[in-house]
Formats: structure tokens, C-alpha cells, sequence
């Protein structure tokens, strides 16, 4: 059961092509997906985490082949789905469901919540008595079968997010891809969705592909996760490991960002790495390390010349940078420093 | 509060009331409201989505429109109250001596315009200089805010900006005219974490360059430890706990603010379960009777629905509305809530 991959990704990209006027020229492309490279073991929950625009929901509908890519493959469940066509998917697609952010703008509003849930068993011909069933799973997502007749907009956002809970788990799929299913929600409601979640991991033996910009909630649901930046995979590795050791400088940035509760008092400033300049953009992006434009440890000469491959550290863990984080916690100076090199930029 | 250190005393909040006359009926949006900001401090409003915390600051700005809106008690600004100013006056302060900045910076730029200009047409509404001298001022702002290449970017348009970017122009607009009272209302909830660590380590030092006070609204009670000088719970409208940081943070009272500091994710490490509240929040059409947060409270008990809890005044000086014995609250924080999040 555990180890055994059910999900495979090699050399995944995706170019979306940039809107341009009637006489331009040069074929632009947005890179929001380059030569990512993993793979989803069956019952466990991979976590992707990165910034705005780093390329995670692209990443997501490509593996449930919403997206076709423009290279690399998907290999699910042991069959290449990487350019089967959508009639031939309708099968796999059972299969693979999909949790979004925004619970009320997936749901139709003018359907009962009954209908919705039931929607897909009557597009798959699997259920008879599909209200037993929509009962059922109602009660499993901690809403009453009494809410079968009521519309999305008598919802709270909790309660909506629910229903989408509900409506993924209908035809029991194997995967299901959590979009920033709680990122919209109050961390008091947060925490009833993930307890949910989990819960529904355990008990239906669910294998998970959960995606947010949240470090913390990432770590509540995550064996393995995924550190995206401008559509790269820059780390990977157990979730325990990644957090007690980042290996990534990008990583490293992201965690000490982190506000906290327990450091109470005010004054801004300690102990966290402030990442200079903006995010490059994703239609140019930079040449060799792509994070050498904001990287505390640019080396010139090496960085912005030489790409680091994925590197081992122990276990699975993987990163790509040349001068990868020796200790953690870093301070900020160290981090400025590199092994080897006397002073750091500027 | 806590008086030693503490500046002038900027803007005064007395028992402030919003009700909105809907045609569902009438939402109490806030009730009872009571809290104080001195020159350089920074107090953080914190609560639920729906909790009143917009709504009691749009009051501040003169922002609600009062055909259908009351307005209760006072709300002092440098002595005066705002409540009472004619609209036009109001005007005169709205903007000047009290700016916000809003959530999302891309619906309050106008798109068509650069930025340079938006910047300069606000140093303009208010001061009497030249387009030129303006349009410097925009400038020296602009670099006020970390932008780099200021002159230059000055000419860009908004979509040209980051997200981040984005919302250091909408700080730079607040900071126009020096304002004494800055409001963020939720400045960071649509930025990365990155960002959002940029944009409040700005707020911060504004503060101190400006000498301003600053109110924080934020749904992220971890972007208030890190930021705020006080804090202020709300609930359906209401004030559930309120003083110092410091002491909030190393002693909470109201089993609300536990809950909101239980239910957090943590980055440190991973729970089998998390604590969440469980339900949500009540219908402001239909406030329930007595302290409001009791239908979800985990240790109510018999007087927690009967009479309305008023601010219990700890000797920390810190506010409190609840019930519970002192005592149980300590043993409560000093074995479960503070031991977990390791600040007892
Ligand atoms: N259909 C599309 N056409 C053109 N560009 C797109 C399209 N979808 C995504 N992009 C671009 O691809 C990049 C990656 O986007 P994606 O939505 O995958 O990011 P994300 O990590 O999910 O971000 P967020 O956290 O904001 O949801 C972005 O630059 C985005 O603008
Ligand atoms: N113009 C209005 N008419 C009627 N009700 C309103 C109006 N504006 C706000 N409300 C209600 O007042 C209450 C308080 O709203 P407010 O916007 O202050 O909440 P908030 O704490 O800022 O929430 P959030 O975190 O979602 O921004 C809510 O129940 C809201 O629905
Ligand atoms: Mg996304
Ligand atoms: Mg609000």
C-alpha cells in the first residue's frame, strides 16, 4: 500500500502563450510549469506550496488533466494519461476529483445542494439510489440530511466548502487534488475542514494532493512536500525533514516568514529573511537559478550562470541550489554567507 | 491602558454602536465598541470574518452612509467628535489626518491613470502647490515606500505593479498628507508571505518616521503578535478582550481569543488533530441573549446566556467579557491553551 506510487509526473511543463497585439512577432510564452518531476504514493497527502503565480494550480489541473501539457508526461495509476483524449479519459476521471478554493463560485447556485452532490452520480450511471446516498455523505461531512433541499447561498463559507468535500467524494475516487481548499476561510473554520480531511484520509484510504501558500496548514496535512517557485519544483522532501532542516534559501526565506503567534511583542524584524525586489516575471524568467535575482547567497559567476540541478540531501530530500542552507535556524547574516566565500553581496 | 511610554492620545472610541436598517431587518453590526490609539502605538483588531472590524473603522473615516446606517456613542478624534462633523468637514480630515488603506489595492487605483499622477492628484486635493512640486512629492513617496527606481516607475500604470508594489502605492497614497491615524485594513490578506512580511515591516517603520498611530485589522492573530503594541478581540460586533499585546499574548482571557489562538495551524510542528471553534458565527439580525460567543463557548455555564457579561477590568489593566472565574481561566491558560503554544 504505502510506497507504491500512484501518481507519476516526468518533465511536466506548461506554456501558456502571452495575449499579444495583431502585428506582433515573437511567439511569447508565460513558463507557468517547467520540468517538474514528481511522483503521489498511494494514501498519502503531497503538499505543493509557493508563492502567488508559482505555477501550483497549473501543476494540479495538469495532473488531473484539465490541462494537456506542452511537455513532459502523467502517468496515473499505471496508465499514460498525458495526451489520452477527454472522451477516453471520462473513466480515469472518476477517479481523480477536484477541491477548489472558492466553494460558492463552484457550486451552481441555482441546484440544491442534493442535486449537486448527486450530479455526478447520474453523469456516471453508478448509483441507483443516489439520495440514500448524498444523505450519507452529507452526514460524513458534518452537515444534516436536512440540508438536501437547501441552495448554496444558505451557506456559510465552512459549510460550502463541505458540500465540495461532499460532492469529490461521491464516486469514491482514488486521488483527490485539494485546490487551497481552506485558504478563504476563518482559521477557526479552517481547522474543522482539515480535521475533516484528515479524517476522511484515514478512513476511505484517500490519496491527497494538497496545494496552499499556507506553510502552516501545509504542515498539518502534508507527508511530502513540494516548494514551487516561478513554476519550478526548487525543493522536495518529507515534511518533517523540510521543516526542520529547509535546504533551499527560497525555503528558508518562506519559513522565517512565518507570523506567529508566540513571538508576541511587537517590533518587526528579528529573525526573519526579507527577500529584496519582486517576483521576476514568469514570461522572462531569469537565466540559470532562477532565483538568483532575490537569492541572499547569489554567488556571480556561478548562479546566474551555472542551473543547479536537484540535489540529494538525506533520505528523499532534494534541492536545487549551489549553496545550499548548512543549519537551520539561520540568521540573517549567516544566510548572507556563503560556505567558502569570504563576504556576501552588497 | 497601559499608560507609561505611551503618546498623546489620538483617537478615543466611546461605546460605539453601528446598527444598518436592511430589509431583512436591523444588523447590529457593532455594539458597544470602547478603545483608545496613542501617537506611536499600533493596536490590532482581530476576529472573524463578519466581526464588526471594518464596519466600527469605516465609522472613523465617516465612511458609512447614514440614510440607513445609526451611529452610537463617540468617537473623538484629537478631542473632537466625528460624529458630529458636517460632511464637509469630515472631508477635510478624511484623507489627512486619517487614511486607510484597504484590502485590495487594485480596486482603490485607478487603472487608467498612472501612478505617479493618482499620487500627485492626492498631494494636490489637499495642498496648495504646483503640479511640479506635486508630482516630487509623488516621487520622494514612492521612494518613501520602497519602490525602487522611483522616478521612473512614477510614470508606470498600476497594472505594471506587483501585488506588492500595488500596496506600497496605496501606502504611500495614505501617507500624503502625514496623517496622525493610519488604518490597514486587512493590508496583507491578498499577499504572499514574502510579501506580507515586506509590506508589514514597512507599516512599521512608517510609524516610526511618521509618528503616527497605526489600527491593524487582520484576521491572522500571528501577524498581530508580531506587529501590534494592543489588541482588540471581536465577536459579532462586540469587544470580547482588549489590552496590551504582551499581555494577551502571554495570558489571554476570553475563551474566544483561545480559541482563535487554538484553532491557528502551527509551522512548528504537526498535530494529529487540530482545535477548531466549532460552528460559526451568529446571524447579527439575531444576536443570541448574553455574551454572544457562548453558543460555541467550550466552558460555558449557567450565567453565560442570561445576562450580557460586561468588561471585567483585570489588575494588569487588561479588559475582559466573560464570566469565568479568574481562576479557572488561569489554570485553564497556564495547563492547556498558553502550555501549547509554549508561552507559559
Ligand atoms: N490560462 C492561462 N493563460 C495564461 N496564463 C496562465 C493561465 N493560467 C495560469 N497562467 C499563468 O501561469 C502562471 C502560474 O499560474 P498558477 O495559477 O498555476 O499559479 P498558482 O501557483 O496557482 O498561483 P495562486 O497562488 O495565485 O493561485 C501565472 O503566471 C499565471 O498568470
Ligand atoms: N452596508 C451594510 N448593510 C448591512 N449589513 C452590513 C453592511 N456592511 C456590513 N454589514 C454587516 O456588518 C457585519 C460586520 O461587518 P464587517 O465588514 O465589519 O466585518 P469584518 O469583521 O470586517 O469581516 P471581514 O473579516 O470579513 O472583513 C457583518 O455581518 C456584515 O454583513
Ligand atoms: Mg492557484
Ligand atoms: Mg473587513
Amino acid at each position: 500500500m504505502n510506497g507504491e506510487t500512484l501518481v507519476e509526473v516526468q518533465g511536466l511543463t506548461k506554456h501558456f502563450p502571452v495575449k499579444q497585439g495583431v502585428f506582433a512577432r515573437g511567439k511569447q510564452v508565460v513558463h507557468a510549469v517547467e520540468d517538474v518531476s514528481l511522483t503521489v504514493r498511494r494514501g498519502e497527502t503531497l503538499g505543493i506550496v509557493g508563492e502567488s503565480g508559482c505555477g501550483k494550480s497549473t501543476t494540479a489541473r495538469l495532473i488531473v488533466r484539465l490541462l494537456e501539457p506542452t511537455g513532459g508526461k502523467v502517468v496515473f495509476d499505471g496508465r499514460d494519461i498525458t495526451h489520452t483524449s477527454q472522451r477516453a479519459l471520462r473513466p480515469v476521471r472518476q477517479e481523480m476529483q477536484m477541491i477548489f478554493q472558492d466553494p460558492y463560485s463552484s457550486l451552481n447556485p441555482r441546484k440544491s445542494i442534493g442535486q449537486i452532490i448527486a450530479e455526478p452520480f447520474k453523469i456516471h450511471h453508478t448509483e441507483k439510489d443516489a439520495r440514500t446516498r448524498v444523505r450519507e455523505l452529507l452526514e460524513r461531512v458534518g452537515l444534516s440530511p436536512e440540508h438536501y433541499n437547501r441552495y448554496p447561498h444558505e451557506f456559510s463559507g465552512g459549510q460550502r466548502q463541505r458540500i465540495g468535500v461532499a460532492r469529490a467524494l461521491a464516486l469514491q475516487p482514488k486521488l483527490i487534488v485539494c485546490d487551497e481548499p481552506v485558504s478563504a476561510l476563518d482559521v477557526s473554520v479552517q481547522a474543522q475542514i482539515l480535521n475533516l480531511l484528515k479524517g476522511l484520509q484515514r478512513e476511505f484510504h484517500l490519496t491527497f494532493v494538497f496545494i496552499s501558500h499556507d506553510l502552516s496548514v501545509i504542515r498539518q496535512v502534508s507527508d511530502r512536500i513540494a516548494v514551487m517557485y516561478l513554476g519550478r519544483v526548487v525543493e522536495l522532501a518529507d515534511s518533517e525533514l523540510l521543516y526542520e532542516h529547509p535546504r533551499h534559501p527560497y525555503t528558508a526565506a518562506l519559513l522565517s516568514a512565518v507570523p506567529k503567534p508566540e513571538t508576541n511583542g511587537g517590533g518587526y524584524g528579528r529573525r526573519r529573511i526579507i527577500l529584496g525586489g519582486d517576483l521576476p516575471s514568469p514570461v522572462d524568467p531569469p537565466q540559470a537559478c532562477i532565483f538568483h535575482t532575490r537569492c541572499p547567497r547569489m554567488k556571480p559567476g556561478h548562479c546566474d550562470v551555472d542551473a543547479p540541478q536537484l540535489r540529494k540531501f538525506d533520505g528523499d530530500h532534494v534541492a536545487a541550489c549551489h549553496y545550499p542552507v548548512e543549519k537551520w535556524p539561520i540568521s540573517e547574516d549567516e544566510l548572507r554567507r556563503r560556505p567558502g566565500v569570504e563576504t556576501g553581496v552588497d | 491602558m497601559s499608560e507609561a511610554g505611551s503618546g498623546a492620545t489620538l483617537l478615543e472610541v466611546r461605546d460605539l454602536s453601528v446598527r444598518f436598517r436592511t430589509r431583512d431587518g436591523v444588523v447590529q453590526a457593532v455594539s458597544n465598541l470602547s478603545y483608545t490609539l496613542r501617537r506611536g502605538e499600533t493596536l490590532g483588531i482581530v476576529g472573524e470574518s463578519g466581526s464588526g472590524k471594518s464596519v466600527s473603522n469605516l465609522a472613523t473615516m465617516g465612511l458609512l452612509n447614514r440614510s440607513y446606517t445609526d451611529i452610537t456613542g463617540e468617537i473623538l478624534f484629537e478631542g473632537t467628535d466625528v460624529l458630529k462633523l458636517r460632511q464637509e468637514q469630515m472631508r477635510r480630515i478624511r484623507g489627512k489626518d486619517i487614511a486607510m488603506i484597504f484590502q485590495d489595492p487594485f480596486a482603490s487605483l485607478h487603472p487608467m491613470y498612472r501612478v505617479g499622477k493618482q499620487l500627485a492628484e492626492a498631494v494636490l486635493a489637499h495642498e496648495d502647490v504646483s503640479r511640479d512640486a506635486a508630482w516630487n512629492r509623488a516621487v520622494e513617496l514612492l521612494e518613501a515606500v520602497g519602490i525602487p527606481n522611483a522616478r521612473a516607475r512614477a510614470r508606470d500604470y498600476p497594472h505594471q505593479f506587483s501585488g506588492g508594489m500595488r500596496q506600497r502605492v496605496m501606502i504611500a497614497m495614505a501617507l500624503v498628507h502625514n496623517p496622525d491615524v493610519l488604518i490597514a485594513d486587512e493590508p496583507t490578506t491578498a499577499l504572499d508571505v514574502t510579501v506580507q512580511a515586506q509590506i508589514l515591516e514597512l507599516i512599521d517603520r512608517v510609524k516610526r518616521e511618521f509618528d503616527c498611530g497605526v489600527i491593524l485589522i487582520t484576521h491572522d492573530l500571528g501577524v498581530v503578535a508580531e506587529t501590534a503594541s494592543h489588541v482588540l478581540v471581536m465577536y459579532a460586533g462586540r469587544p470580547m478582550e482588549y489590552g496590551p499585546a504582551q499581555e494577551i499574548f502571554t495570558g489571554a482571557q476570553h475563551p474566544y481569543t483561545w480559541g482563535l489562538l487554538e484553532s491557528m495551524p502551527t509551522v512548528e510542528k504537526r498535530l494529529e488533530i487540530l482545535v477548531p471553534i466549532e460552528g460559526s458565527p451568529p446571524s447579527l439580525l439575531h444576536p443570541p441573549s448574553g455574551c454572544p460567543f457562548h453558543p460555541r463557548c467550550k466552558y460555558r455555564f449557567e450565567p453565560c446566556d442570561g445576562e450580557r457579561p460586561p468588561l471585567f477590568r483585570l489588575p494588569d489593566g487588561h479588559l475582559d467579557a466573560c464570566y469565568l472565574p479568574p481562576e479557572r481561566k488561569r489554570e485553564l491558560w497556564t495547563k492547556r491553551i498558553g502550555a501549547e503554544l509554549g508561552v507559559t
